[in-house]
């Protein structure tokens, strides 16, 4: 399943390819996918799990750049 | 940002008062103590709590460390000076950064904000997304149209250029439709919404742009993946430097060396690369689609640069699909000409034509034949008998098929009919024969070597003369080709379905020296098989189809672009580019921009790297100095991030 989201106040674009490692190494994320300048995420994960994923992202993206945050 | 700039501002002043009243002393100490917190305050602040957080190598600690590893070494306006440059590097950093964002958002500027939708007797400016198929909505002056829609009443020009980049006004009237995102002219439209928001043409473009960048290209790639190893290797190569050379050359040099290492950790950040490649290729996205070529990924953006072969299909692609009457020929093998227009004085005309026919028979005006074919044809759903129809109305006829009598449709051969009292047949070579109407030799000749589909026709069963029907070529398909060989594409090649007389005679007028003819759907994919074994291993198969029948080779070629998207979900679905108006010509600048992208990314990283190297080797050697360092660093990443920017053009 493809979720799209999007985060707000992303500054940094190293910080950007960090979280997109960051989600793409969480347990039934398929692929990830973050564009620094739009702030659009596109997760391809396992359907059931969605929501720890999604939990797990926001905090990934929180740790790496403390100003961002990942809308859900 | 304003407050950021009095920050700066503020520990400037500091700095240069420090400056003045000059080294070694107690007092200048603390003015570069208070200008160092004013300005480096948050990033150190931000350091220590990051490594709380187990983060070691973040900017902001490596920066903070070079600065703080500075100033206890002694180096004051150094520390500082690292300090306050790479803030204001950030700033301009920020502010490109900015304005990228800004200028790619003011291509998404397509997207209709409102509607005005009748709900019963009232009009409501509501958000496009809640119309329903059926809706009714009025459009006013000006106005973006925000749905797909019909008119249902009032007439104006609509302007396309925000979904084909061109912005010749179109004529729109009763019945006519309307794309969402075009901008409405000077009249009033009322219309009825024929697609919800989501599946309207704009929506969708919207949606592909925005999620282009998700598929990324080699050079993003190989960026992300370097800027991975980068800084742990900067900042391990910054504690050999500090360590090493002082083990041989004796420890009273480690001061020296441990400065030359913390200038390395002045540029340890990718940050250049990472920011300004992906947005080369973001941009290059963004100008291509504001030129009405969407393209999928920056993947498609480096292969596209890498054309080698570029395949068309003919019919749809260079050819417009739609058949047209290019000669009349009379029954003495003459090409004749229509000299003036129908007159409206329709019934007198057929009973001129009529007694012209009475009369000789043979030699008869070119007006005649074209006038008696297209009433014979009058019922007839045959593209060729479309094309005769069209071809007599462009000419001022007018179609009366009261006139038209017995009107029989004969399979294969073509159509006969009594028009106005004559019985007329038009059709193939079979017909005439069956109705006893001898082709005369000298209309032979003339069509000899002849493309197209050749219409015969007899009067009262004697033979009268010839039309020939035949695909319109597209204006630009001969620019379209020549455009692709001045950007030195290897091999330009032509498949259709078609007879190969009639495809060779296409391809030698557009300009194309290879066409493989007759093939089936199936055919195709075989044959760009074959060209894929002929290219080389680095040089791309570009395939450009209309998105019926080839969605397999649209596949199968390493871009597969898609003519007249606006039109079809299927094509825009199957293919990896679309090209949004009909125009062949658009491929070749869209290979030139997709150059022009990879050369603008690849200087990027030529240009981040390489000042970067330099500073290193330089900084090992001890030549620069920290703050240089630092300027070098930022200062690449605001120059590479405005290169970037001139992709967006």
């Amino acid at each position: 399943m493809v979720k799209i989201l999007k985060i707000e106040n992303l500054d940094c674009a190293n910080c950007a390819a960090k979280m997109e490692r960051g989600i793409a190494a969480l347990a039934g994320v398929k692929s990830c996918s973050i564009s620094f300048l739009t702030g659009k995420v596109i997760i391809d994960a396992e359907e059931n799990g969605m929501d720890d994923t999604l939990a797990a992202a926001v905090k990934i993206v929180k740790k790496i750049e403390s100003g961002a945050k990942l809308k859900l | 940002m304003k407050k950021e700039i009095i920050r700066l501002s503020a520990g400037g002043a500091v700095f240069v008062a420090a400056l003045i009243v000059g080294e070694g002393n107690a007092a200048s100490f603390w003015l570069f103590l208070v200008a160092i917190l004013i300005v480096g305050g948050d990033v150190l602040y931000h350091a220590v709590r990051n490594i709380f957080r187990g983060k070691i190598f973040d900017e902001n600690f490596l920066m903070a460390l070079a600065a703080v590893g500075a100033f206890c070494i002694g180096e004051y306006p150094e520390a500082v000076a690292v300090m306050l440059f790479y803030q204001i590097g950030e700033l301009f950093q920020r502010a490109a950064v900015d304005k990228s964002r800004k200028s790619i958002a003011s291509l998404m500027d397509i997207r209709p904000e409102y509607a005005n939708l009748w709900r019963g007797d009232a009009l409501v400016k509501s958000d496009p997304a809640e119309a329903h198929e059926g809706d009714l909505i009025l459009i006013a002056p000006g106005e973006r149209i925000p749905l797909d829609s019909v008119v249902t009443d009032g007439a104006s020009t609509v302007n396309t250029a925000a979904l084909t980049g061109e912005s010749m006004p179109r004529d729109v009237g009763l019945g006519s439709e309307l794309l969402g995102g075009c901008v409405n002219g000077s009249g009033v439209l009322r219309a009825r919404v024929t697609k919800e928001f989501g599946m309207s043409a704009v929506a969708r473009i919207l949606d592909l742009v925005e999620n282009a960048a998700a598929k990324k290209s080699a050079s993003e790639a190989f960026i992300t993946k370097f800027a991975r190893y980068y800084t742990p290797a900067v900042v391990l190569a910054a504690v050999l430097l500090a360590v090493v050379p002082p083990l041989f050359l004796g420890w009273n040099t480690f001061i020296e060396w441990l400065y030359r290492a913390l200038t390395f950790l002045v540029v340890s950040c990718p940050c250049a690369l990472v920011i300004s490649i992906p947005m080369s290729f973001f941009g290059g996205l963004g100008g291509l689609s504001k030129n009405g070529i969407l393209v999928k990924g920056g993947n498609y953006i480096e292969a596209l640069a890498r054309a080698e072969t570029v395949v068309f299909d003919k019919t749809g692609t260079l050819t417009r699909g739609i058949f047209r009457v290019d000669r009349i020929i009379n029954a003495d093998g003459i090409e004749a000409k229509i000299s003036s227009g129908f007159s409206d004085d329709e019934e007198r005309d057929f009973e001129r034509g009529r007694a012209e026919i009475d009369e000789k028979k043979n030699g008869i005006e070119a007006k005649n034949l074209l006038r008696f074919a297209a009433h014979c044809e009058g019922y007839s759903g045959h593209p060729a008998a479309a094309a005769i129809r069209r071809e007599y109305e462009r000419n001022g006829g007018k179609l009366d098929l009261s006139t038209v009598q017995n009107a029989t449709e004969l399979a294969g051969r073509g159509a006969s009919a009594h028009v106005s009292g004559v019985e007329v047949a038009a059709g193939n070579a079979r017909l005439m024969a069956e109705i006893g109407a001898e082709i005369p030799n000298a209309v032979r000749d003339t069509l000899e070597g002849a493309s197209g589909t050749v219409v015969h026709i007899a009067f009262d069963g004697v033979y009268a003369g010839a039309l020939t029907v035949s695909d319109e070529i597209k204006s630009d398909a001969g620019a379209a080709v020549e455009g692709l060989k001045a950007l030195g594409i290897k091999h330009i090649v032509m498949l259709t379905g078609d007879l190969v007389t009639e495809a060779e005679k296409t391809a030698k007028e557009i300009g194309i020296d290879e066409v493989y003819a007759g093939l089936l759907p199936q055919d195709k994919v075989e044959k760009v098989e074959e060209l894929f074994r002929k290219k080389s291993k680095k040089g791309k198969l570009i395939f450009v189809g209309d998105g019926v029948n080839d969605a397999p080779v649209l596949a199968r070629a390493d871009v597969g672009v898609a003519m007249g998207g606006l039109g079809s979900d299927a094509a825009v679905e199957a293919a990896d580019a679309v090209i949004m108006n009909d125009a062949p010509s658009k491929l070749a600048d869209g290979i030139r921009r997709a150059k022009r992208t990879v050369g603008i990314a690849r200087q990027n990283i030529v240009f981040a790297l390489g000042v970067k190297l330099v500073v290193l080797v330089l900084g090992a050697l001890g030549i620069t100095g920290m703050w240089l360092a630092v300027f070098a660093d930022v200062g690449v990443a605001v120059l590479a991030i405005l290169n970037a920017l001139r992709a967006l053009k």
